[in-house]
């Protein structure tokens, strides 16, 4: 499995269009940095305006830790859009190319075959989660500095000491990957039933789409379904910004996340082992 | 010879569609083996199946020995094949795909062996350029480079010559000649085209819609002492219904139309058209298939098979 785990990956990482989420990431955390930088107290008086009457904020609010949470927040919805992009492609892309037939009359197992796909798959969502984080948490420390971080949420304001929020974007990125590794099992799923990839990255994005309203909208008809739909709990890295971390909240979130992986790359195994290779 | 391939009792049904229907061979060790048929015959079907992309709804296939569904790692190491088009990925070079499919295939080689097979198969110089910018013909001979990497028993080349220029079409059949008689390497050639698999097989299958209707020799199939008449009657229906009660009907070849076919011995031709007279047949003409063209001819456009008639 190690052989075509490696191939795999030199196949992903000699593709032109790898490369199109590395830059888009990197062009819009800069875009954001490069607007923070030169802008970024009319952005702080923005976030402070309803509470400056009530409270009396001193000290520098705006950071590399600030920053990187308001990247996170804005990224990680568009993100899954990224890894759909491979995903969707692995096994659709290989039969829209005519190489899944010769792939397949090789001497390796559609299940070795399969789950060294889905590794690089998942390979390549870690590596675009750590240029992320590369981007948005070191160079923002890099540029603007640390400080305490102060978080508003719906119902509070958080505020994290500086040396207690490092290993909080660890877990979150942690968690991060485990969603969007969610969302690359989707993808790679549907990928068994299509020729060509934008099917399988079109229905990725729909059934994201239609699960978030699903879960933003606030009807008992749906109250029952939202804790089992994945994107109910995409969103669990905020957990570790909360104070106290709300631990079995946030593990509950990451063992459902966890069980849809499993659940999307089973389906696809079953699938893929019984499948007849026409294209 | 022992058989490498043996297949029985081959079938692959789609609802109620049967691409190959109950269809048995084998192929010899050493042997060039054809497999014949007009597009939509069955042949990548059955390919395929030997190839494990599709799973046959019944039947055996028994490779070097072994069962193909309980040994099929085993044995697919020892195969090289190309399925109809030469695919690979276009935005790697030509060595990155040898190199690729090598290790696939269960073997790392060294630098200098894949020039070398990319040498052999005439691609040395652009080794390093990218598969999107060879031509039909380069792709076609890189696909049979990877085929041939990892120095298989067994080639199986599916319509190994579509798209190729002339020159393209003589070297992949003196290629598959080459392979045959100098490495001893048993070859599964399918191919519409009658004239390529006469050029290159010692043997051949001919199937039509699905099922097996002929296999044999060349010599076997189109031997100048068996052969093929075709009548045509202005009573087939009576020749039909006597020719049930009649010695002549183990000539009986196929029947389309108003026309009948028989194969015999040529001086057996005087016996039957005056039985057939005797019989009240009618015969408007008589026209002897000379070339394997023409016999492969009657045989895939014979719209009702003997087995039919006899019945």
């Amino acid at each position: 499995m190690w052989t075509i785990l490696r191939i795999e990956l030199f196949k992903i990482f000699k593709r032109p269009r790898t490369y199109i989420s590395f830059v888009a990431i990197a062009a819009i955390i800069l875009l954001i940095q490069l607007a923070l930088f030169l802008d970024g107290d009319t952005y702080v008086r923005f976030m402070l305006q309803s509470i400056e009457s009530t409270f009396n904020i001193e000290g520098k609010i705006m950071h590399g830790y600030l920053i990187c949470y308001v990247i996170l927040q804005t990224l990680l919805i568009h993100v899954p859009l990224l890894i759909a992009l491979i995903g969707g492609d692995m096994i659709a892309g290989e039969a829209n190319m005519g190489t899944l037939r010769l792939l397949i009359s090789k001497p390796v197992s559609r299940t070795n075959l399969l789950l060294s796909k889905f590794t690089a798959t998942a390979v390549y969502t870690l590596l675009l989660l750590i240029w992320m984080a590369f981007l948005s948490l070191l160079l923002s420390i890099l540029v603007f500095g640390t400080g305490d971080l102060m978080i508003f949420k719906s119902q509070q304001i958080v505020i994290l000491k500086s040396s207690d929020v490092m290993w909080r974007y660890f877990a979150a990125f942690g968690f991060a990957a485990i969603a969007m590794i969610t969302v690359a099992a989707l993808s790679f799923f549907l990928s068994l039933f299509a020729e060509n990839s934008i099917g399988p990255i079109v229905t990725t994005m729909s059934i994201i789409i239609v699960s978030t309203i699903l879960t933003t909208m606030d009807l008992p008809l749906f109250n029952t379904i939202k804790p089992f739909l994945f994107t109910s709990h995409m969103l669990g890295w905020k957990g570790f910004f909360d104070d106290p971390v709300n631990y079995a909240a946030v593990f509950k979130s990451a063992g459902i996340l966890i069980m849809h992986i499993i659940g999307f790359v089973g389906a696809a195994i079953l699938v893929f082992r019984k499948k007849d290779v026409l294209s | 010879m022992s058989a490498i391939i043996n297949v029985s009792h081959l079938s692959k049904h789609y609802k109620e569609i049967k691409a190959v229907n109950d269809i048995s061979f084998a192929v010899n060790t050493g042997e060039v083996y054809g497999f014949l048929g007009q597009n939509g015959a069955g042949k990548s079907t059955t390919i395929r199946m030997l190839l494990t992309l599709i799973e046959p709804t019944s039947g055996t296939i028994e490779m070097f020995g072994m069962n193909l569904q309980t040994h099929r790692k085993e044995i697919l190491r020892q195969v090289g094949a190309i399925i109809e088009r030469p695919d690979l990925y276009k935005y790697l070079s030509g060595i990155e795909n040898l190199s690729l499919f090598a290790r696939m295939s269960g073997c790392r080689k060294t630098n200098e062996e894949l020039l070398a097979q990319l040498e052999t198969v005439g691609l040395k110089g652009r080794e390093h350029s990218k598969v999107r910018t060879y031509s039909q013909g380069m792709k076609q001979r890189l696909g049979l480079a990877v085929a041939l990497i990892h120095d298989p028993q067994l080639i199986i080349l599916d319509e190994p010559t579509n798209g190729l220029d002339p020159q393209g079409i003589a070297d992949v059949r003196n290629l598959i000649l080459h392979l045959s008689k100098h490495h001893g390497k048993t070859i599964l050639v399918s191919s519409h085209l009658l004239n390529e698999i006469e050029m290159m097989a010692d043997r051949m299958i001919i199937i039509d819609k699905g099922a097996k209707i002929a296999e044999g020799s060349v010599k076997d199939l189109f031997d100048p002492s068996r052969m093929l008449i075709e009548l045509e009657l202005t009573n087939p229906e009576l020749v039909q219904s006597q020719l049930q009660h009649s010695p002549w009907i183990q000539y009986l070849h196929a029947q389309r139309n108003n026309k009948i076919v028989f194969q015999l011995d040529k001086k057996q031709v005087p016996d039957i058209t005056a039985a057939l007279v005797q019989m009240g047949a009618g015969i408007v003409s008589l026209q002897p298939k000379h070339s394997l063209e023409e016999y492969f001819l009657s045989l895939t456009t014979a719209n009702q098979h003997v087995d039919d008639f006899k019945n």
